[in-house]
């Protein structure tokens, strides 16, 4: 998957050469998240393999990647969970091997898994976890209020946490996070599992605490989520960072619109047309072949026809459409994301053609 | 951060009293022990006993009253070391990473911990020592109010500083290792030799040279000197021996669980120093 993405020109980057995406990083702003050449291995098996990248104070940053592709581990690395085994990270100027107490009164998270105690009340976690981070007592009051009405657990604030629903424990982790107002909020895979009203509302929620001028890492397998909160995504797979940049950035790579065809000779079809001057790049799927384009895909489809006809190619299937996260995603990382909660044919063409 | 160990301290002892079965099982331990154990040995060994003269001016105590104060270190023993599970479990189910990424100071965590497992060793011992007298155990008989109260103090300045101890070695190990399994199974290796090694149940002073040796110096017994001193007094006879502790005797008794307290606080914080939790 990487070689093909060395004919594609334009304004995108392609790691690894590292480089700092969405235009020039006005002077004397210094990042907030600086990470070179980041690597982690477990035993014998490198979960993050040289990663490097940048984030600016203010900016919702993401990492979108599949199971696996080692987000959680370079999250840990960052939040001094995980020893930091080679490379450099800081955040907010701070070293994150020299200065790992700098870093964690710095930073919120809210963690990929549960990790509520079960015999505490609703209540009880929002106050353990604002007394952990000295939050003044009318300030952590008056937020767990916020928070619960935000989340909807006001009616559960004396339960225990071991009688809530996976929603609503998921509701509760993500308002623990929100509790402190750190200089970067870590939320790794945040709204997985909650149903879309409420995603919803963690994401305005999420927005607002960026506007306040928390800098936001995010981590999902979401492509919407990914799409619609993000100011910067960096696609991560095996370790590494496949590409970065924004969405607008990174759905225009694939060109203005995407054109699937089914022709009875897709070799044939994919030579005729590479060199129409609005197609930027032609990628062969089993069944038929997938055009980028460069134009309006409505106006550069006629051509394309009157092409295929001249030369005796006969379509069978015409499908047109704007390129979406899914497939921008998929065509940098060659696999789809199908995961609970996912709508499966969501825009996904590129996938969809894979079969 | 100065008060990040009462926030841990708090979170402890919720959970403390939440967890309501394990209070009251910790408790009957102890408390079947003395009601079966201690009668059923009492009533042989005072029999036994009965026709040994006793030196002039000695007071005489009972088998009850002699291993019930063994009952409240073996208490002590039991909860100390078997806390650092509940420390594992928090570190298996994520608890800990909340924890361990916030500002608060791993001494503090420490020095929290270490403050709820005390409160409970505490809470332990005072209600074992009520039901000791229950059933008749002569703890503190005779004595004065205010020796009273002197008495129990300087029983719980033992049981802070030998749980303590015990604390530490527990969450040093619990931090190391991965399954509550292989924990239990170690916890449980440690404490048959150190309580059995001891003057818990019965006089060392006719052990083999090398056990009697260790077992002096078993902090254990250490701690069970402290409980009888305060609790019977200096002077007393049981078991067919003369116990006769100074204040010295007992200051060196202390001065012993410091110094295992504070090799086992070094232990526990090394360990937690490099702990490293996903
Ligand atoms: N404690 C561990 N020991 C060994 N291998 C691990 C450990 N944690 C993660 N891994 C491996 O490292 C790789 C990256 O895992 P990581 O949790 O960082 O992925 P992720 O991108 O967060 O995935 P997901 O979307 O499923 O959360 C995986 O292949 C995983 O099997
Ligand atoms: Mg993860």
């Amino acid at each position: 998957m990487g070689a093909e993405l060395g004919t594609i020109t334009g304004f995108i980057e392609i790691h690894p050469e590292y480089s700092c995406m969405a235009g020039p990083v006005p002077a004397g702003d210094a990042p907030i998240i600086l990470v070179e050449g980041l690597e982690h291995i477990y035993g014998d098996f490198k979960a993050v393999d040289g990663i490097s990248f940048s984030v600016k104070k203010g900016e919702i940053f993401s990492f979108l990647g599949p199971n696996g592709a080692g987000k959680s581990t370079a999250i840990n690395v960052l939040i001094t969970l995980l020893n930091l085994q080679k490379g450099r990270a800081a955040i907010a100027g701070h070293d994150v091997k020299t200065d790992p107490q700098k870093i964690r009164e710095s930073i919120g998270i809210v963690f990929q898994d549960i990790t509520l105690d079960r015999d505490m009340t609703v209540w009880e976690i929002l106050e353990f976890h604002g007394r952990l981070y000295r939050m003044p007592l009318a300030e952590r009051r008056e937020r767990i209020e916020e928070l619960l009405q935000l989340v909807q657990l006001d009616a559960k604030r004396n339960e225990l946490t071991k009688k809530l629903s996976g929603g609503m424990k998921r509701r509760l982790e993500i308002a623990r996070g929100l509790m402190t107002r750190p200089l970067v909020l870590f939320l790794d895979e945040p709204t997985i599992g909650l149903d879309p009203q409420t995603r919803m509302r963690m994401w305005e929620y999420i927005r607002g605490v960026n506007r306040e001028g928390t800098t936001i890492f995010l981590t999902t397998h979401y492509m919407d989520e990914a799409d619609q909160l993000s100011d910067r995504i960096s696609i991560i797979d095996h370790g590494r960072i496949v590409v970065t940049g924004t969405p607008w950035q990174l759905k225009n790579t694939l060109g203005q619109d995407l054109i699937y065809l089914e022709t009875s000779d897709n070799p044939a079809a994919r030579r005729l047309l590479e060199s129409l001057p609005s197609v930027r790049e032609i990628t062969e799927k089993k069944q038929g072949i997938i055009l980028m384009v460069n134009e309006d895909g409505t106006r550069v489809l006629p051509g394309i026809i009157d092409t295929l006809r001249e030369n005796g190619v006969a379509i069978s299937t015409i499908n047109l459409k704007k390129p979406t996260m899914d497939d921008v995603f998929v065509f940098y990382t060659g696999k789809e994301i199908r995961d609970e909660g996912q709508q499966p044919a969501r825009g996904g063409f590129l996938r969809a053609a894979r079969h | 951060m100065q008060d990040g160990f009462l926030t841990i301290y708090w979170r402890d002892m919720i959970r403390f009293v939440r967890f309501k079965t394990l209070l009251v099982s910790s408790l009957l331990q102890p408390a079947l022990w003395l009601a079966f154990f201690g009668i059923a040995m009492a009533s042989n060994f005072d029999v036994m006993m009965a026709g040994m003269p006793v030196p002039e001016g000695v007071k005489a105590v009972g088998y009850l009253t002699f291993m019930g104060c063994g009952i409240i270190a073996m208490t002590t023993l039991f909860t100390s070391l078997f806390s650092g599970i509940v420390i594992l479990f928090d570190k298996n189910w994520g608890l800990m990473r909340e924890i361990l990424a916030s500002p608060v100071s791993r001494n503090h965590i420490i020095i929290g911990i270490a403050l709820s497992g005390v409160t409970k060793s505490f809470i332990q011992a005072v209600i074992i020592m009520g039901f000791g007298v229950l059933i008749g155990a002569a703890f503190f008989a005779g004595f004065t109010p205010v020796h009273v109260l002197i008495g129990i103090v300087g029983v719980l300045a033992f049981v802070a500083m030998f749980a303590l101890g015990f604390l530490f070695l527990s969450a040093a190990i619990a931090i190391s290792m991965e399954s509550p399994e292989g924990l239990q199974g170690i916890m449980t290796l440690l404490t048959m030799p150190i309580f059995f090694a001891s003057n818990a149940l019965y006089p060392i002073n006719n052990f083999p040279e090398i056990l009697r040796v260790i077992s002096a110096y078993n902090p254990m017994t250490l701690l069970i000197n402290g409980i009888r001193y305060f609790a019977i007094g200096p002077d007393f006879y049981a078991l067919g021996h003369h116990y006769a502790f100074t204040q010295m005797d007992i200051l060196l008794s202390f001065a012993g669980l410091v110094v295992f307290t504070a090799i086992m606080f070094a232990l526990a914080w090394w360990r937690f120093r490099n702990a490293v939790v996903t």
